[in-house]
This record gives C-alpha cells, sequence and structure tokens, in this order.
C-alpha cells in the first residue's frame, strides 16, 4: 500500500551547539548567537517516513509553523529526501501556545489526505504536546514515544511505545493515525553538503492563515491561553563543588575526592 | 470561580503508582480548601484494591470499571474521561509515558488549556493560574501563565510536589454507569519486557557514564579505562543508546534502568530530569561537562568544567601511575 505521511517538524536552538542562557531583562533566551537545527525528535519522524515511503511506496511531506528562516530546516529534510515541503507562517502565528501550533498543522492536514501523521515526541524548547494536541482535533487515533512502526495487513500498523524502564508496549492502531516519534527509532540518514546544496535553491511555498482557512482569532498570541511571562534559572540549592586550577591540578583533586570515599585506595 | 480538582490515578498491580500523592498535594495549591477527587479507571480486583487505598487519602474517589481499561489504553482512557468530567474540571495527571499519551488529547476534547511537565504552581487568582515550567534540558526556567476559566489538564513531573501525608480519608464512589462505548482505534497487545544486558548496572557501585558530551562512538573507550582504573563499569545516557554506541541496559534513566550506585561519575552528561530519575540512593556524583551551566552540575558534588575528552584520559593515566 502507498503511505502518504505527513511530517511536522520544528527549527530550535541545538542544545548540543548552545549554552542556552537567559536574556539580561528574563524576556527570553540570548538568541544572538544561537545555532539553530531540526529539533532532534523530529528528524527521526522524517527519517522512519522516508523508510516507510521507501518500503510501501507513497510520498512524504513536511511542514513547519516556523518564522521565515525556518525554511532552512525544510530544505534539510528535503535534502534528506522528504518530497515536499510547506513553512506554515503567518503574523497571526506568532506567540501561539501548543494548542495554537496544533491547530495550525490540523489545518495543513486536512489539505491533504495523509495515511500517517508523524511528530516528534517533544522538542528542547517545548511540551510534548502538539503530536497528541493535532491527532485529537483531526479525530484520529493516537500514540505517543513509539519506537517501532511495521504496516499490517488491512490500514493498520503495528507500534511499540517506550515506557518505564525501557519496556515496550505494543498496540495495534488503524490508519489514518498520528504518532510521535521517540529518538532511537532509527539512525537518521546523514545528509551531506551535496545535499543540501541541491536543494539550496529550492523555494518553499509559505501558507499563512487565509490559505489554510485558519482564523486568526483562535491562533497566535490572540487565540493563546497558555503564555510563557519570563525565563530564568532556578536556584537549586548549593550544587557541586567545582574544581579550580590546572587540568592536572583538577585531576588531582578529584582523585583525593575519590580517595576519601574509598574509590582508590 | 471555584473549578473542581481531579487526579488522575496511575497504578499497577493493584498499588497507585508514587505519583497520586504528589497529586494530591500539587492539587491543594489549586484547591486548598475546596474537596479533591481521585479518579481510578481499570478493571478486576486490582482496581477496587486502588480505589480503597485512595479513599485512605483522599476525601472522594471515582471508580470507573471497564473492561477495556483493564489496561490503560490513553485512547480509551480518554474517551471515558471526557464522558464523566464535568466541565470547568481541572486535572492533574503524572507527566509519565501514560500522561504524555493522554493529556495533550484530553485538553482538546475537554476544550480546556493545558501545561505539561509542571514543577511547581501558585494558587490561581482572576481565573489563570501561574506555573512554572523547565526548557533545554533544564538549562532555564519558564514562569507560564494559564488561562484556566474553561478548565485545564496539568501534568506533573514526578518528584516536583512532596508527597501527601495528611489526607482525609474519604470514600469510593462507582461511576461505572457512566462510562458508554470505549471501542477505539488503538487496541493494546502486550508488554515486551526489555532485553537484559550482558552487565548489570543496577547492581554496581562504581558507574562511569557517558553522554552525548563523549562526541563519537571510538571515544567510549575513554569512559571504559576510566571505568576500569576504578573498579567499575560503563552506564550511559539516552543519546549514546539512540546512536546505537552502547545498548539499551546500560542507559540509566525513566526510559532505562534505575541505578543506585555509591558513586557515579557522569561524562559529558547535561543531567535531564529524565537520566536524573533513574538515579537513586544518593550517590556521590562527579561531573564532567564543558558547559559550565549544565544542569547536572546543580546535582553533582563535585564538577569539573573542562573538555571531558581532555580531562578524562588525564585523570584515568594519574589514577593508574599511583597504583
Amino acid at each position: 500500500m502507498n503511505m502518504e505521511i505527513l511530517v511536522c517538524v520544528k527549527k530550535v536552538p541545538d542544545p548540543a551547539e548552545n549554552e542556552i542562557v537567559v536574556s539580561r531583562d528574563g524576556s527570553d533566551i540570548e538568541r544572538d548567537d544561537l545555532v539553530y537545527s531540526v529539533n532532534e525528535w523530529d528528524n527521526y519522524a522524517v527519517e522512519e517516513a522516508i523508510q516507510l515511503v521507501e518500503e510501501h511506496g507513497g510520498s512524504v511531506t513536511v511542514v513547519s509553523v516556523g518564522d521565515e528562516e525556518s525554511d532552512e530546516i525544510i530544505r534539510r529534510e528535503l535534502a534528506m529526501g522528504a518530497d515536499a515541503g510547506n513553512l506554515l507562517d503567518d503574523e497571526a502565528f506568532h506567540y501561539s501556545d501548543g494548542r495554537g501550533v496544533a491547530a495550525i498543522l490540523a489545518h495543513a492536514a486536512r489539505r491533504g489526505s495523509y495515511d500517517l501523521i508523524l511528530t516528534g515526541a517533544q522538542a528542547e524548547d517545548a511540551a510534548a504536546q502538539v503530536g497528541g494536541m493535532l491527532a485529537a482535533m483531526l479525530d484520529v487515533p493516537y500514540a505517543s514515544l513509539v519506537v517501532r512502526v511495521r504496516v499490517m495487513d488491512g490500514k493498520k500498523l503495528k507500534i511499540a511505545r517506550e515506557i518505564d524502564g525501557g519496556n515496550l508496549e505494543i498496540n495495534e492502531i488503524d490508519l489514518p493515525c498520528a504518532l510521535s516519534i521517540q529518538t532511537g527509532i532509527n539512525e537518521p540518514r546523514y545528509v551531506g553538503i551535496r545535499g543540501i546544496r541541491k536543494t539550496a535553491s529550492v523555494q518553499v511555498p509559505v501558507l499563512g492563515a487565509a490559505q489554510l482557512g485558519v482564523d486568526p482569532a483562535t491562533v497566535g498570541e490572540a487565540g493563546a491561553k497558555v503564555r510563557k511571562l519570563d525565563y530564568f534559572v532556578p536556584e537549586m540549592g548549593e550544587g557541586a563543588e567545582i574544581l579550580q586550577g590546572s587540568r592536572e591540578e583538577m585531576a588531582d583533586q578529584l582523585i583525593a575526592r575519590l580517595k576519601g570515599r574509598g574509590v582508590i585506595q | 470561580m471555584v473549578h473542581q480538582v481531579f487526579i488522575y490515578v496511575a497504578h499497577r498491580d493493584g498499588q497507585a503508582a508514587d505519583s497520586a500523592l504528589e497529586l494530591l498535594s500539587a492539587a491543594r495549591i489549586l484547591s486548598p480548601d475546596g474537596p479533591v477527587t481521585a479518579i481510578v479507571t481499570g478493571w478486576g480486583e486490582g482496581l477496587d484494591r486502588v480505589c480503597q487505598e485512595m479513599a485512605s487519602r483522599c476525601p472522594e474517589v471515582w471508580k470507573l470499571a471497564h473492561q477495556d481499561l483493564a489496561y490503560p489504553n490513553a485512547e480509551a482512557v480518554r474517551k471515558c474521561l471526557v464522558e464523566v468530567l464535568p466541565s470547568e474540571a481541572v486535572l492533574l495527571l503524572a507527566h509519565d509515558t501514560l500522561g504524555m499519551d493522554l493529556g495533550p488529547g484530553l485538553s482538546v476534547k475537554l476544550n480546556s488549556s493545558f501545561v505539561s511537565d509542571v514543577v511547581a504552581m501558585t494558587a490561581p487568582r482572576d481565573g489563570a493560574l501561574t506555573l512554572v515550567r523547565e526548557e533545554y534540558g533544564g538549562q532555564v526556567s519558564t514562569h507560564v501563565s494559564c488561562d484556566i476559566s474553561g478548565g485545564a489538564v496539568l501534568s506533573i513531573r514526578s518528584g516536583a510536589f512532596p508527597a501527601l501525608e495528611d489526607g482525609a480519608p474519604g470514600e469510593v464512589q462507582d461511576r461505572s454507569s457512566e462510562i458508554g462505548d470505549l471501542a477505539c482505534g488503538r487496541r493494546f497487545l502486550e508488554i515486551v519486557e526489555a532485553e537484559a544486558g550482558d552487565v548489570d548496572i543496577t547492581k554496581e557501585e562504581i558507574l562511569v557514564s557517558a553522554g552525548r558530551g563523549i562526541e563519537d562512538e571510538d571515544n567510549i573507550e575513554i569512559a571504559e579505562e576510566l571505568a576500569k582504573a576504578l573498579g567499575g563499569v560503563v552506564s550511559c545516557s539516552r543519546p549514546i543508546v539512540d546512536a546505537k554506541w552502547l545498548e539499551k541496559a546500560r542507559q540509566v534513566g525513566t526510559s532505562g534502568k534505575t541505578v543506585k550506585p555509591k558513586i557515579y561519575l557522569a561524562l559529558g552528561i547535561s543531567g535531564s530530569f529524565q537520566h536524573l530519575g533513574g538515579l537513586k540512593g544518593n550517590p556521590f556524583i562527579v561531573a564532567v561537562n564543558k558547559n559550565s551551566k549544565a544542569p547536572i552540575f546543580q546535582v553533582a558534588d563535585v564538577g569539573v568544567v573542562d573538555d571531558l575528552l581532555e580531562f578524562v584520559p588525564l585523570l584515568t593515566e594519574r589514577i593508574n601511575s599511583q597504583r
């Protein structure tokens, strides 16, 4: 069977590349020198979609609710092997809460006829909520934290969810459905510089509120019931004793601490 | 206005999860004098035991028994809750693998607000609640305002609120007759237990744990050499297993193993709550990380802010040369 798959992705500051620091007035994080990338979970979702289509036929469409610079991550996913991509951007979308983002994505999903909708299980800067909300809005079954997908006869999937202790919960789920993808489900393919170059000049179509049929009052700041008030760094007790000095001095201090604990005789 | 406050009780083998009493103490912030209702869904004898257990601490317990709820399939639980919850209810549930499955979609169907992974909150004022969440793996926190005038679903982080110790006992009400058709497009089949590995990290006293900061598969050897020098074994955080550099049985965290070593060396591990959730027994924690803002330094006893790829080989060499 052909699988028409929609994958929802997001541009986030890459935690491996950045120290996240609160801005001086606490209204945001310092964004001046941030390195952005595709949210890690989303990248696994795109890889899973591509593998499913490679095996069963169909196509992969990638969408992102983001600012005008989010087209770069769509192009990256096109370089990875997605067939089409749309950026969902409109002034009315800015400062949407999770519910607003899910509503925008739901309108995008209704434009096509998708068998499967994938999101990352969570994002670095968000709340692990959009996939479940999107599924409920579209009235399709949903499962979160998915680490295995097998296509079965009769328009259904057999999936494994990762639950506590690394145990797997096996479910059967009818298509069409939505799944949130957990990291480790696959090994996302490497996108080389040649692949990036190939899609560098692709114009990513931008869809706004009017094209999607989104009522601006229901999304963005206007529709948000949940708002971020500020950013701060919590006080968490004393914290660690941070060793000082040269590398050698720190190593010797640490050895002394470990000896004190009887680790080293 | 006064909202009716509910908690959803996760349970297994006839016992309420530890989260239940934490949810009760979080619920008290929302409803200092008002009643709190515990909702327990399930089937059979185990369900009754959990209801009785909750009734010893909570003024009102709603028992919702149905064969399709024997295993907590989030899709079926959601249908059930949508039918029994009054409008504008505020529902607290645990931010665990069931809560993540259930909460977001439930809030849509109830047409109420949703905030996940809450670590703190203050009493509501003028129909709005102020909550605290973390972002970027705990590097920063945010205050979030949530309009609860139309009700809310809030998922609560494990361990963020103390377990309620002085709850007054109450009654179990069987509300099962309110449950309608629970047939849904997702069916639970079975649980597959995690495979055992070649070492059992849950029994080790010294763990040298590798995280994302180890950067490359070949560098796992750096952790192994240190573990050898200290007489411990290598464990790891999730990204290392995702990259298939070590087997799943070596992973410390809520989605991996719960360990209780005496000494824990965290090499290039940022210290997300999912990772720390697997670390019990108050070990002596040494953190090596080049990011001085990494949350692991908040919980570690000793910290080294340095590139582990440089520091750890030097440390190992100096330990070995002192023998």
